[in-house]
């Protein structure tokens, strides 16, 4: 594994430590609602801060249960994966075609002559 | 830092969509622009959509004990600029709005105004005032990430005590009430939202030398002309590595047998 391959996995590790580490210490353990979402628990602060306070409008469409709503949560992450995915796999895969096509040109020229420094670039490229 | 339909008053709720509208506007041309001009950047632009689209459907728990979720907003804004990055973030908002009943349309222009506009425009502020410094590119595209983030439910807190002043303590008391429940939430987040950033900026070095080169995220590095790629690849690699302090250390023990 190179260097950069190590650095990448260690920034995600980081980053899943980052989330985990609240639920294993127990950090919403004082709460009633351990790990609610901030912006439930801000309009509930509203509703403290001004009790009469009534939303005067509502969704035009709202999740029937917290299961529709968790899949469409997902979905959104999902497209967003998928397109991450295909872009980096697309670029991968146009940076390796471009390489075999360079090297087949060097084999090419070296074929033809003097080649070889050419070739032992193209393979560190 | 989503503001839920209704729950803002209907004064509040028109001020913010007024404030946000000419962004907007402005954001659209930029994108066609960019579009007619470089279609080769579709690509790269679906991408960073797709990053932020990832980033605002994670909620993820935060050392308060309560959950919340980065914005990704960072990514676009330093690569094609925040204008563009504002109407991704408006597309993104208003996907949740419509389909997830999260957020709303009578607060998408206060959401947009915090998500889509100030989160941005803050993330890149930093984000060049670092490089002006010659900051590696690496760190300063970690700090524009978190500030880009932070400064949204910043910005959010604030909206919310505008609209709801505490009824004995004023502004200033729910500003600190709102601002404990998604600011302090966030800090974390944010540090997480940068790593992240950092993960795809470095694939993105990787994969995408030209396009990043044509947006002025490499070239402007070590002021190297574009003749001398090689050199300037291995100048962002290192660059790399301030970036997380932990394991710079570690991580240098193996440089020699960096590869491109």
């Amino acid at each position: 594994m190179n260097r950069n391959t190590k650095i990448n996995i260690l920034l995600v590790v980081i980053v899943v430590a980052l989330a985990v580490l609240p639920l294993a210490l127990g950090l919403g353990d004082h709460k009633d609602e351990p790990f609610a979402g901030a912006d439930a628990q801000a309009e509930t602060a509203i509703t403290e801060i001004e009790p009469d306070y009534e939303p005067w409008f509502t969704p035009l469409y709202e999740p029937p249960s917290g299961e529709v709503e968790s899949a469409l949560f997902a979905l959104q992450a999902a497209i967003g994966a998928g397109v991450l995915a295909y872009y980096f796999g697309l670029r991968r895969g146009r940076r390796q075609g471009a390489e075999r096509a360079r090297a087949q040109e060097a084999d090419a020229a070296r074929s033809g002559g003097e080649a070889k420094d050419t070739r032992s670039r193209t393979e560190q490229v | 830092m989503h503001i839920a339909e209704g729950f803002l008053p209907p004064a509040h709720a028109i001020a913010w969509g007024v404030a946000s509208a000419p962004f907007v506007v402005h954001g659209v041309r930029s994108l066609t622009r960019e579009v007619k001009e470089h279609p080769e950047s579709t690509l790269l632009l679906g991408a960073s959509g797709a990053f932020t689209f990832v980033l605002s459907a994670l909620k993820i728990p935060s050392v308060t004990g309560s959950c919340s979720h980065p914005t990704g907003t960072g990514l676009g804004a330093i690569l094609f600029r925040p204008p563009i990055m504002t109407v991704l973030g408006t597309i993104t908002l208003l996907f949740q709005a419509l389909l997830l009943a999260h957020g709303g349309l009578t607060t998408l222009g206060a959401n947009v105004f915090s998500m889509a506009i100030i989160g941005p425009w803050a993330g890149y502020a930093v984000y060049k005032l670092l490089k002006r410094y010659e900051v590696p590119l690496m760190v300063a595209v970690f700090f524009g990430a978190f500030v880009a983030d932070l400064s949204t439910y910043c910005v959010t807190s604030v909206q919310l005590a505008l609209a709801f002043p505490d009824p004995s303590s004023g502004f200033l008391g729910a500003l600190g009430k709102f601002g404990g429940i998604f600011a302090v939430t966030q800090i974390p987040l944010a540090v997480s939202e940068g790593l992240l950033t950092v993960l795809v900026m470095r694939l993105l070095v990787q994969s995408s030398k030209g396009e990043l080169t044509r947006l002025g995220v490499l070239l402007q590095s070590k002021g190297t002309r574009p003749g001398t790629r090689t050199e300037k690849s291995e100048a962002t690699e290192d660059a790399g590595a301030p970036g997380k302090p932990a394991k710079s250390e570690a991580s240098r023990t193996s440089e020699t047998g960096a590869s491109t």
